[in-house]
């Protein structure tokens, strides 16, 4: 059996991509273009939709319906699509600022809404194209370019929000397991309803440069050690937790999509 | 025909006109005075082949009638001042992508909250400048039920034939206000839609305007396969960086609606020919300047009225044609800074004695506050 | 008749002037009328000064708010202030239930409120009122009242309305 490429999906003539050497987002890019390929998704009825960062430049090197937004709103925008077009496959690809930090609140409802919509939150722990400032993922007591001396929120769990909101599939993977991220991102294209995939990459550039971990090897090595299963996570105990994530499946349910309720209130309101 | 006739308010006017435009798609937040559109919408869309959405915002609001719009379907919102301001980013954004869409304003009171219930006029300059970077707008002002009808399946027409969002700026007068109306049978109102493209699928650009200036528009999900942005473009629809390419583009977004001004800019006039006073006025403060004049008349002053139904962009020419017959114009408007009276001015330069009747106070401008003015 | 009528409904939020004022203007359309309905309210949905307005005229209405009242509906004592001390020759319809009595050749009292409760709802007092106020003005014609109830409200909710009507045009008669 011939493994998928994905290149038949890929825009030659913009290459060479714009991501800095040692980014995680060309990674990513191929786990979805050979999942679309495997998924035997078509140009004309997939529409990719982005906002504004790093990973939402992605939509120029793809030859499907591209939408690329404003800075947070990529979520809004796709929604509309998919609420009058069911057919569609509509993916959002968002960085982890523009998705869950100044889109979080888009963020919350696609996933309470539970419309039919694929996010890949590439979380880079920062925001990249601007030159390396905090982000709501942005670990506690790391360097940013505006936590000189350390970051003093909290981060957020993105995979924890759309689990909480409803999400029918939540799971999170890292550019250093790229076989596993390929499947995760084809499970969630192929779940109705809204899906999630949060992939932990390396920004070598601002967040790495910042946080001791300058070559994009040392980021790889990183997520190697630090992205565990659930068991192996569950085992530790407290402290030991410190810098540690779960990646895989973390949720998987069936509850109805957006558009199919929306279709049941639509039968109740023509008295059908 | 007077059976037919309902009682109807302006806001489920606007509903009704939309829907009778061709409109499948609402996507909004509530927000007094403009919530009646959205209630309606509600009821109506899932019985006629439409969806409502109730975003998170009004922001996604206006992000989610763009998608939709793009995925070929007649789309719009409705809002209010605090609303109509979080959707000025994704509103440039139609602007810049070319997206037909209605945006509703209810215009209330403010400056912030200000008075929720209570009607204004002033929103108008941010209608026209809200968001960053250089464009030009479509916006209409409806002074009846009627037209809040009328102008709404306009504002979709404007918006389908120019690939332009296009603004109603209404008031909390004319939403809130029921009076008796017939609405139109199909077919009676002329209902424009986007030009589609007809090339092979492979030769289509998005943004290649056509001999007479606008680029046809496909829909996701239909054979043609294309890419749209928020950056600056080519005709492709893919990112371009070229300063040629931004002087194109810039310029395009502004001529196409230029070339085709003089079906924008709709105007009218009640007791023009003899005037000696004309009141310029739009939306509801139109019928206090009509009333004022009528009463003016039995003075044995001469006032004339023009009412702006498109204030964006600025009847200009009308209003210099007209002026040029008075020595004083008159400009009610409610609002403190005089925002129409301004551009009146700027039309007519120094000249003309330019008087202005403002309130801002939530109260409605009455016809003995015109003529106060002029007797 | 006169051609033309300038009504204001005054009161506070929730107790049915807009849609008092809507079923005015409903019948007034169906004796082939324009009309404008408007209102005035705070943001509370209960409670608060509220007013509605409607203006019936066989040509066109051209300012669309109220200017010199023809016949005023007040149900409460905020509202009879406002209105009760304006001309003597404006007729002023009040709720004596709701109301204290007052004296004035233009004043007109009922127990609109005591009289619906005794029907079985204390919402049908508007409608009381509509009845009585257009059988001593000639606002608008019964048969259109009438019309207007049963095509808004169906079965006992109608009945009741109708019954309702028909008390106002008794009070006219004293």
């Amino acid at each position: 059996m011939s493994h998928a490429t994905g290149l038949k999906y890929l825009k030659k003539d913009s290459l060479p991509l714009m991501w800095c050497s040692g980014c995680g987002n060309g990674i990513v890019l191929a786990a979805l273009l050979r999942a679309f390929e495997e998924l035997g998704y078509g140009n004309h009825n997939t529409v990719v939709v982005t906002g504004i960062g790093c990973w939402g430049k992605a939509d120029d090197y793809i030859t499907t319906n591209a939408l690329h937004t404003t800075h947070g709103r990529a979520l809004a925008f796709a929604t509309g699509i998919k609420a009058v077009n069911p057919k569609l496959n509509v993916v959002v690809l968002m960085g982890d600022g523009d998705g869950v930090t100044i889109g979080g609140n888009h963020f919350i409802h696609a996933a309470r809404r539970n419309i039919d919509l694929t996010a890949i939150v590439v979380n880079n722990c920062n925001y990249g194209m601007t030159g390396g400032q905090f982000s709501a993922t942005t670990p506690a007591d790391s360097f940013t370019s505006t936590t000189a001396y350390g970051n003093p929120e909290r981060e957020l769990d993105i995979c924890a929000l759309a689990g909480v909101a409803g999400a029918n599939y939540v799971a999170r993977g890292t550019v250093y397991h790229g076989r596993a991220l390929q499947n995760h991102i084809k499970e969630a294209l192929n779940k109705k309803g809204f899906s999630l995939v949060e992939v932990v990459s390396p920004c070598p550039t601002h967040f790495g440069r910042n946080n001791k971990m300058k070559s994009a090897v040392n980021m790889l090595r990183w997520l190697k050690e630090k992205g565990v299963t659930r068991e192996e996570y569950e085992r530790m105990t407290g402290p030991e937790k410190n810098g540690y994530f779960v990646i895989g499946k973390l949720a998987d349910r069936n509850a109805p999509d957006f558009n199919t309720r929306y279709e049941e209130i639509r039968a109740r309101a023509l008295g059908q | 025909m007077v059976e037919t006739a309902k009682l109807i308010q302006g806001n489920q006017a606007i509903a009704e006109g939309a829907i009778y435009a061709g409109a499948r798609f609402f996507a909004g937040y509530p927000i007094t005075p403009s919530s009646e559109v959205a209630e309606e919408c509600s009821r109506r869309m899932p019985r006629v082949g439409g969806v409502y959405m109730q975003m998170e915002d009004e922001i996604a609001s206006m992000g989610a009638i763009v998608g939709a719009s793009l995925a070929g379907v007649k789309s719009f919102t409705a809002t209010s001042g605090p609303g109509f301001s979080l959707m000025q980013e994704n509103l440039g954004f139609a602007v810049m992508a070319e997206v037909p869409c209605v945006v509703v304003n209810v215009q209330r009171s403010g400056p912030s909250t200000g008075l929720a219930t209570k009607p204004a006029q002033s929103d108008i300059m941010q209608v026209r400048w809200g968001r960053h970077g250089d464009q030009i707008v479509i916006a209409l002002s409806p002074s009846s039920v009627k037209e809040c009808f009328d102008l709404t399946v306009q504002a979709f027409n404007l918006s389908e034939k120019f690939r332009v969002p296009v603004i109603l700026a209404a008031d909390e007068i004319v939403a809130h206000m029921r009076e008796n109306f017939t609405p139109p049978a199909p077919g009676e109102l002329q209902v424009i839609d986007r030009k589609k493209p007809t090339v092979p699928p492979e030769q289509y650009k998005p943004f290649e305007p056509e001999s007479d200036g606008i680029a046809p528009l496909a829909a996701y999900g239909s054979e043609y396969v294309f890419h749209v942005t928020s950056s600056m473009h080519g005709p492709e629809g893919v990112s371009n960086n070229n300063p040629a390419n931004a002087t194109w583009k810039v310029s395009q977004l502004h001529k196409k609606l230029e070339l085709y001004r003089d079906e924008i800019v709709l105007t009218k006039t009640f007791d023009v020919e003899d005037m000696d006073i004309l009141l310029v006025a739009f939306g509801a403060v139109t019928r206090a300047a009509r009333a004022a004049a009528v009463e003016a008349r039995k003075t044995g002053i001469k006032a004339g009225v023009l009412q702006l139904v498109t204030v964006w962009p600025f009847p200009d020419r009308e209003l210099a044609q007209l002026a040029g017959r008075v020595k004083t114009v008159v400009v009610p408007e409610m609002n403190y800074s005089g925002q129409v009276a301004g551009e009146v001015r700027r039309v007519l330069g120094p000249d003309p004695d330019i008087k202005q009747v403002n309130k801002f106070n939530g109260q409605i401008i009455t016809p003995q506050d015109i003529l106060k003015a002029i007797i | 008749m006169k051609e033309r009528y300038e009504i204001i409904l005054a009161g506070s939020g929730g107790q049915g002037l807009i849609v008092c004022g809507m079923m005015l203007g409903e019948a007034a359309i169906l004796e082939g009328k324009n009309v404008v309905q408007t209102q005035s309210y705070g943001i509370a949905s209960r409670g608060g000064f509220s007013k509605a307005e409607v203006i019936i005229d066989r040509d066109e209405i051209i300012f669309q708010q109220v200017q010199k009242p023809d016949l005023v509906l007040a149900l409460t004592e905020e509202a009879m202030e406002i209105y009760a001390s304006g001309s003597p020759e404006i007729p002023v319809f009040y709720d004596t239930t709701l109301l204290k009595t007052r004296s004035g050749e233009n004043l007109y009292g009922f127990p609109f409120t005591e009289m619906a409760r005794e029907l079985g709802h204390t919402g049908t007092a508007n409608m009381i009122a509509l009845g009585v106020m257009s059988a001593v003005t000639g606002l608008v014609k019964m048969e259109s009242l009438a019309a207007v109830i049963n095509k808004r409200f169906s079965g006992k909710v109608a009945e009741m309305n109708i019954k309702a009507l028909n008390l106002g045009l008794a009070l006219a008669a004293k």
